[in-house]
């Protein structure tokens, strides 16, 4: 809450809160503090509540290994004989890929095994990228899951200005992804001053219950993504009721708010762990589909998809703070809150509405994301970072600086694999993070006043 | 009973043991720059990792002696300190928060990968490196040794009471430096910064000095750890680890020279009682398997601090030993 020439207010603001507090110990707070506690436990029912939406996940019996055959240019590919042997070389089963390219076999025990496909009935174009043969131990219970590399010939092999503009495009699909989940992020900072480092899980909340009502409850996943869409606004909107209206209510900094997002992160972000699994897993329908060519990249269906729903919801975000009531109200309290509520705003609606929406977007980003890197748990998490990296680059608080810095780093992380391998792809992006902080700390939209 | 008074040892030797040391190292040092100096560093485990890695790789890849490789982790954490404080510190404080955090999320990552393997070994990790450091032991390292009904191997002793003496000199140290000048100068930045620099104080210095002082004691963290287990794997810095630390303080009371240290042990105490409980619950089939597996037990330590630090900051931020008006949280 620092806004341009706002030093006297806040230094007024500081002194008055402490001088108030001994008032808040003696009347307000145990009421507060109830209020606090009911709000927490509705918070915990709702993770509870979630925990008993997942039969039979934590109780798979017996050990299995299991995997999918496919590569981002042929797809998922069907009928390839795997073979799973013991580690003393008996035959425990062999057999073929469904449509989705997937195959499991079920194990008689925890031990070594070695899975085999047969290389010759691979498509024409698909290449094994290693051995077709792979030695794994399974522990008792799990389900193992065997990766075997394969090679289509779009990684490596083409041209170089083909591979770039190929990274190119799936830079400004993993940037408009990133955006979309950092528009709430931007706006809850700008209109409440709060960082709040559990955004990335509400990215995840929007993917795994898009999952469960994709996978488990069977439904189309259009239909999944909009329920997990509403389930994220209700997310956010009660963040804000159950926590931080009454936080702000009762005075509390903005460190000791960062400090506690960074607990609800936590404490979420392991709750997922629990109820969903550290398995990563796809939704049902729409996996790996033929990527399609045009011309100078391909690009799945899917990915697509992603695209233009990405374009289209950021364009509708745009309008609406353009040029609704609301939207208009939004910026308003961005730019300075104290103006906005001394012209009339309702200052708790807007930030009511600014967590749904949040809420909502970073839900509908996290299906995208588990639509081309499929479901995790922590898959919210290491976006944040990546949505901090837009953020600030684009200027912390706006909301159109969070879309033009996500777009920025998504290309940059996405086109840094031409010349840094693919696992530490992050990192670049992380490494743009601390160069835009020495270069320019308010970023490309924000104004320096914010800033220091 | 018995297993009441087993889960009770249990828990007691790894409130003592190296993890609680790593714990106390990590949260003195988040101490000095969050508690003294107020800054935010939400990257603490990369000064672990470079410690530990920093013994890690210099004994066992580049051959040279222990206390080299101790020399090299710590000159690691302070070269990070300087770079990240360099950007940061003139910037408002959530801006080094991110920084920090995306730091260390960044340099497990590049730790881990494929690219690094030839030095750290990607998600393997480093081992048999401590020991020259074991063999110092005054004592017969191989045999085992009961105390209050808890088995220790005697280099854990080692490590643990190496550790300790190190946790010690460090509060002793920090106690030293909060009496004077320099530290008045630190704690009144926290208090308010324009003051401090209407008085003629660079700030940006001893900030940077804070934030260097605290990633030595990151560092010395990771050591501590690296050493105990044996072993230096990228993942075992987890960044959870980091908020774990910051529980510790904020339990034991931020700005207090003991504060990190009690608060890491009834941390540490608390969760391995819980896990322990847990898990014999579970196995005795008091809570039922399908609710919560034994496999799950371990996410819950996470969900159990995310929850505590947000209860303690919300109704206690102060901790144990803590002065209200002393916690750097009302600000900017």
């Amino acid at each position: 809450m620092t806004h341009a020439g706002n030093r006297a207010r806040r230094h007024g603001r500081r002194a008055g809160t402490l001088r108030s507090l001994p008032r808040l110990r003696g009347r307000g707070r145990p009421i507060e503090a109830s209020r606090v506690v009911v709000r927490l436990l509705l918070v915990l029912t709702f993770g509870l509540g979630l925990a008993a939406f997942s039969p039979g996940i934590a109780s798979a019996e017996g050990e299995q290994v299991a995997g999918t055959l496919q590569t981002s240019r042929s797809g998922p590919i069907e009928g390839i004989a795997v073979t799973v042997t013991t580690a003393a070389g008996e035959d425990v089963d062999e057999v073929e890929t469904d449509e989705d390219g997937r195959w499991s076999v079920d194990l008689p025990g925890p031990g070594q095994y070695t899975v085999a496909i047969d290389a010759d009935d691979l498509p024409d174009g698909v290449e094994l990228a290693g051995e077709a043969s792979r030695t794994v131990t399974v522990d008792e219970g799990r389900r193992q899951a065997v990766i075997i590399g394969l090679e289509d010939g779009s990684r490596g092999s083409g041209g170089g200005t083909v591979k770039a503009v190929q990274l190119l495009v799936d830079g400004i699909r993993f940037g408009l992804l990133i955006a979309m989940a950092a528009v709430g992020l931007s706006l809850i900072f700008g209109t409440t001053g709060l960082t709040n480092f559990a955004h990335g899980e509400l990215v995840t909340i929007g993917a795994v219950a898009a999952w469960y009502i994709n996978v488990s409850g069977g439904v189309n996943l259009i239909v999944a993504t909009i329920l997990a869409m509403i389930v994220g606004a209700a997310v956010g909107a009660l963040n804000e009721l159950g926590l931080w209206r009454p936080l702000r209510r009762r005075g509390t900094g903005l460190i000791a708010a960062l400090v506690v997002s960074i607990g609800l992160s936590l404490l979420l972000r392991y709750l997922i762990q629990i109820v969903y699994g550290g398995r990563s897993s796809p939704y049902q329908g729409f996996q790996g589909g033929r990527a399609v060519n045009y011309g100078f990249f391909t690009m799945t269906n899917a990915d697509l998809a992603s695209v233009i729903i990405s374009v289209v919801v950021l364009v509708l975000v745009a309008v609406m703070l353009q040029r609704t009531k609301i939207g208009k109200a939004m910026r308003a309290v961005a730019d300075n809150r104290d103006l906005a509520a001394s012209s009339g705003i309702d200052v708790n609606r807007v930030i009511l509405v600014v967590w749904m929406m949040g809420g909502a977007l970073a839900a509908l980003g996290g299906v995208l994301l588990g639509l081309s890197d499929q479901v995790q748990w922590d898959m919210g998490f290491r976006l944040l970072l990546l949505m901090f990296a837009g953020v600030t680059l684009g200027g912390l608080g706006t909301a159109y600086g969070a879309l033009v810095g996500s777009l920025i780093v998504g290309v940059f992380v996405q086109m840094s694999t031409l010349v840094i391998p693919n696992d530490v792809k992050y990192v670049g992006g992380l490494l743009l993070l601390i160069v835009i902080l020495v270069i320019r700390p308010q970023g490309i939209l924000g104004s320096r006043a914010r800033i220091g | 009973m018995a297993d009441l008074l087993n889960a009770l040892a249990v828990a007691g030797k790894s409130a003592l043991g190296f993890q609680a040391i790593f714990f106390a190292l990590l949260a003195i040092g988040i101490n000095v720059q969050f508690g003294y100096a107020g800054l935010l560093n939400f990257g603490q485990i990369a000064f672990a990792l470079l410690g530990g890695f920093g013994i890690a790789i210099s004994v066992s890849q580049w051959g040279l002696p222990f206390w080299v490789g101790v020399l090299v982790g710590l000159l690691a954490a302070v070269v990070l300190a300087l770079l990240l404080g360099l950007p940061t510190l003139r910037l408002r404080a959530d801006y080094l928060a991110i920084a920090t955090i995306a730091t260390a999320e960044g340099l497990r990552l590049l730790f881990r990968s494929v690219s690094a393997t030839p030095v750290t070994n990607g998600t393997r990790g480093l081992s048999a490196f401590n020991g020259d450091f074991i063999a110092l032991a005054p004592w017969n390292t191989s045999q085992r040794y009961s105390i209050l009904g808890t088995s220790w191997s005697g280099g854990e002793l080692w490590v643990a009471l190496v550790g300790w003496i190190l946790v010690i000199l460090g509060s002793l140290l920090v106690f030293l430096l909060m009496r004077s000048p320099w530290g008045r100068v630190v704690k009144s930045i926290r208090e308010d910064e324009d003051a401090v620099r209407a008085l003629g104080k660079n700030v940006y210095v001893y900030k940077m000095q804070a934030l260097v002082l605290g990633g030595v004691f990151g560092a010395l963290g990771g050591m501590v750890y690296a050493v105990g287990t044996g072993s230096a794997v990228p993942d075992q810095y987890q960044n959870a680890n980091t908020f774990l630390a910051y529980a510790a303080l904020i339990l034991g009371g931020a700005a207090r020279v003991l504060g990190p240290v009690v608060g890491a042990m009834i941390l540490l105490f608390i969760l391995q009682f819980a896990d322990t409980g847990l898990r014999l619950l579970i196995s005795n089939g008091i809570i039922p398997e399908d609710l919560l597996s034994s496999t799950d037990v371990a996410q819950i330590r996470f969900v159990l601090v995310g929850l505590g630090l947000m209860l303690l900051l919300i109704f206690r931020p102060q901790g144990i030993f803590g002065d209200r008006r002393e916690v750097m949280l009302d600000a900017r």
